[in-house]
C-alpha cells in the first residue's frame, strides 16, 4: 500500500478530506436543527462516523476504529434505544427557555477548543518552524524517523502510553466506570 | 492478486499525470470483484441453507430449478424484485429506505481486513481485529431504524429486543477476541494468523467456544433469532419491508453466517495455513465452510431461547466464561513467554494442556453454580390475559 507516501494519492486524500469534513459539519448542525429527535440522533451517527473518517486521513486507525466502536456502536445505540423508549417523539424536540444559555455555552467550549489548539506549543509543529530556515520548511531528520515509527503502527504506541505512563488515569477511569455500572444496577434492582 | 500486482499492471498503460485515476481504479475493480463474489456466495449458501436444513428436517429443500434446485436463489431474488416495494403510509420514508443498506454495507465492509490467502485481502489494517468489532456493532443500528421507521409494534419490539440483544453479545465476543490478540501480540489479522503455530482453537477452546456462541447471537440466527421470532413477532424489525428492500436484508441476514464463519476461521483455525502442495485460498475456504457448517448444525438443533434466558446467557455464562479465559491466558503469557516476548510452540503446547483443563472445570463449574433453574428468571405462571379476554367480555 502507498497511500499517502507519493503524489498520485494526495489527490484522493484531498477529495476525501473535504468530502468528510463538509459532511460531518452538514450532519452536525443537522443534529441541533433537525425537529425529529430520531433522525437527529441518526446524524449524530454520521458526525461520529465523519470524524473517525477524519481520524483515518490522519493515519490513526487505532482511534477511527475505537471511535466506531464507542462512540458509534455504543453511544449511538444507547441514545436511540431511550428514544425507542420515550412517547411523542414524532412531534419533536420543543426547546425550552434554556436554548440560549445552552447556545452560549456551546460557544464559549468551541472557543476554548480552538484558542487551545491554536496556542498549543505542539512538538511537531515547532520542529517543523524551527525547521524552516533555510529555504523550504521541514522536519528534522530524527523527527522524521519518530513520526514514520509512530505512524507504522500506532497501537504499541497508544498502549504503552495508556498502559505505562498513564497507568494510574486509566485505572481511575476504570474504577469510575465499575462504579457507574454498579451504581446503575443498585437503582434498578428489585428489593 | 494483491492491491499492488494489479496497480503494477494497470499502472503501465496510463501516463504518469494520472496515477491517482489508476489507484482509484484498482481500488474499485478489487471491492467490486469481493463484492459480487461474496453476494454470490450468499446466494449460493441460501440453497445450501435450505437443502440442509431439508435434510435435518428430513424433508427435500427446494430442488425444482436447476440441477438439485442450484437455480433456487435467482428464482427468488426474481420474485424479490418484480414485487411491489411497499410502504407503510405513516413510515419515515427516508429512514425505511435506508436501513436495510445501513445492514448490508457493514457485513460487506468485513471482507476489506479478511486474508483470503498469504497476499490476498483488500487492506491490511494494523486494526483488522478491532475494525471487525467495529464494523459489526453498526448492525443495530440498522435494526432499530428498520423497526422504528415502520412505525408497526411488533417491528418496534423485534428492534427493542434486538438492540437489548446485539449490544449485551458484543461484551463476550470482545472479550473472547482479547484472549486471542494478547497471545499472537498484535490486533492486525495478517499476523494473528502468521502468529499461529498451533491453531488457537486449540490453545484457546473456551475463547472459540465463547465466540462462536456470541457471534450466532449478533447475527440474530436460531437459537438466537428473538429479533424475528416469527411465531411471536411476524418478522420482527422487517415485518414491514417487502420488494428489493426485503432482499438485501435478507441478502444481509444470509452473507452474516459467511462473514462470521471468514472471521473465526482467520482468527481460530490459522486462515490460509495449511499442508503445503494445496494452497492456502483452498484451506481458507475449507475451514469457512466447516464452519458455515456447524453454524447450520446448532440451528438446526436447538430450539430458540426465551428473551430472558437470552439475556442471563449472555451475562451469567458467556461472560465469567470470556473472562476467565482472558485471564488464564494473561498468566499463562506472562509465566511462558520467553524473554523477548514471543512464544514458542512448546509453551503453546503446555497453554493447550492447561486451557482445555480450565475450559472444562470452568464451564461445569457455572453450569452447576447457575444451574439451568437460576440462569432462568422464575416468576410464577400468570395466565395470559388475552386467554381470559373471551371470558370476561361474556359477563
Amino acid at each position: 500500500m502507498n497511500l499517502g507516501s507519493g503524489t498520485e494519492s494526495t489527490i484522493v486524500l484531498d477529495i476525501a478530506f473535504w468530502v468528510i469534513s463538509v459532511s460531518t459539519i452538514i450532519a452536525g448542525l443537522a443534529v441541533v436543527f433537525m425537529k425529529d429527535v430520531f433522525r437527529a440522533a441518526l446524524f449524530l451517527v454520521v458526525a461520529f462516523l465523519g470524524t473517525a473518517g477524519l481520524f483515518v486521513l490522519l493515519r490513526a486507525e487505532f482511534l477511527a476504529v475505537v471511535q466506531v466502536i464507542i462512540y458509534v456502536g455504543a453511544i449511538s445505540v444507547l441514545i436511540l434505544f431511550a428514544i425507542l423508549m420515550t412517547r411523542d417523539t414524532e412531534q419533536g424536540s420543543p426547546s425550552n427557555r434554556l436554548r440560549y444559555p445552552a447556545g452560549g455555552v456551546a460557544l464559549l467550549f468551541m472557543g476554548a477548543a480552538i484558542f487551545v489548539s491554536f496556542n498549543s506549543d505542539w512538538v511537531l509543529l515547532t520542529e517543523f518552524l524551527q525547521g524552516g530556515v533555510g529555504e523550504t520548511p521541514g522536519l528534522s531528520e530524527a523527527t522524521v524517523a519518530k513520526v514514520n515509527e509512530v505512524y507504522a503502527d500506532t497501537v504499541p504506541v497508544i498502549a504503552s502510553l495508556l498502559l505505562r505512563d498513564y497507568v494510574l488515569a486509566f485505572e481511575v477511569v476504570s474504577v469510575l466506570l465499575l462504579a457507574a455500572v454498579i451504581g446503575a444496577l443498585a437503582l434498578v434492582r428489585e428489593r | 492478486m494483491s492491491f499492488d500486482q494489479l496497480y503494477d499492471l494497470l499502472d503501465r498503460f496510463v501516463p504518469e499525470s494520472i496515477d491517482w485515476m489508476v489507484f482509484t481504479v484498482t481500488a474499485l475493480i478489487l471491492s467490486l470483484a469481493v463484492i459480487n463474489a461474496m453476494v454470490l456466495c450468499t446466494a449460493l449458501y441460501t440453497w445450501f441453507e435450505r437443502r440442509m436444513l431439508g435434510r435435518f428436517q428430513s424433508r427435500i429443500g427446494p430442488n425444482r430449478w436447476g440441477p438439485f434446485g442450484l437455480l433456487q436463489p435467482i428464482a427468488d431474488v426474481i420474485k424479490l424484485l418484480v414485487k411491489e416495494d411497499v410502504i407503510p403510509v405513516v413510515a419515515d420514508r427516508a429512514v425505511f429506505t435506508l436501513a436495510p443498506v445501513v445492514l448490508l454495507v457493514p457485513a460487506l465492509m468485513v471482507f476489506i481486513v479478511i486474508p483470503f490467502g498469504e497476499q490476498s485481502f483488500l487492506g491490511k489494517l494494523n486494526v483488522g481485529v478491532l475494525f471487525i468489532l467495529g464494523v459489526t456493532g453498526v448492525n443495530t443500528l440498522a435494526i432499530i431504524m428498520g423497526g422504528w421507521a415502520s412505525r408497526n409494534k411488533y417491528a418496534l419490539f423485534g428492534a427493542m429486543r434486538g438492540a437489548a440483544m446485539l449490544i449485551s453479545y458484543e461484551v463476550p465476543m470482545a472479550l473472547s477476541l482479547i484472549g486471542v490478540i494478547i497471545l499472537a501480540g498484535s490486533i492486525s489479522l495478517v499476523d494473528i494468523v502468521s502468529s499461529q503455530g498451533i491453531f488457537y482453537i486449540l490453545v484457546q477452546p473456551l475463547a472459540f467456544l465463547v465466540f462462536m456462541a456470541a457471534a450466532s447471537a449478533e447475527m440474530s440466527r436460531a437459537p438466537f433469532d428473538m429479533i424475528e421470532s416469527e411465531s411471536e413477532l411476524g418478522a420482527g424489525y422487517h415485518t414491514e419491508y417487502s420488494g428489493i428492500k426485503y432482499a438485501i436484508f435478507q441478502l444481509a441476514e444470509f452473507m452474516a453466517p459467511l462473514v462470521t464463519a471468514a472471521v473465526a476461521t482467520v482468527v481460530f483455525l490459522g486462515g490460509t495455513k495449511g499442508i503445503d502442495p494445496i494452497p492456502g485460498q483452498v484451506w481458507f475456504l475449507l475451514k469457512a465452510f466447516s464452519v458455515v457448517f456447524v453454524l447450520l448444525w446448532v440451528r438446526a438443533t436447538w430450539p430458540r431461547l426465551r428473551v430472558d434466558q437470552i439475556m442471563g446467557f449472555a451475562w451469567k455464562g458467556l461472560f465469567p466464561l470470556s473472562v476467565i479465559n482472558f485471564f488464564v491466558v494473561a498468566v499463562e503469557l506472562f509465566v511462558l513467554q520467553e524473554p523477548d516476548g514471543t512464544i514458542t510452540n512448546q509453551s503453546m503446547m503446555i497453554m493447550t494442556g492447561i486451557n482445555w483443563v480450565v475450559m472444562v472445570v470452568s464451564i461445569v463449574l457455572i453450569a452447576t453454580v447457575l444451574g439451568q433453574g437460576k440462569l432462568q428468571h422464575k416468576l410464577p405462571p400468570q395466565p395470559s390475559s388475552l386467554a381470559n379476554m373471551a371470558a370476561s367480555e361474556g359477563d
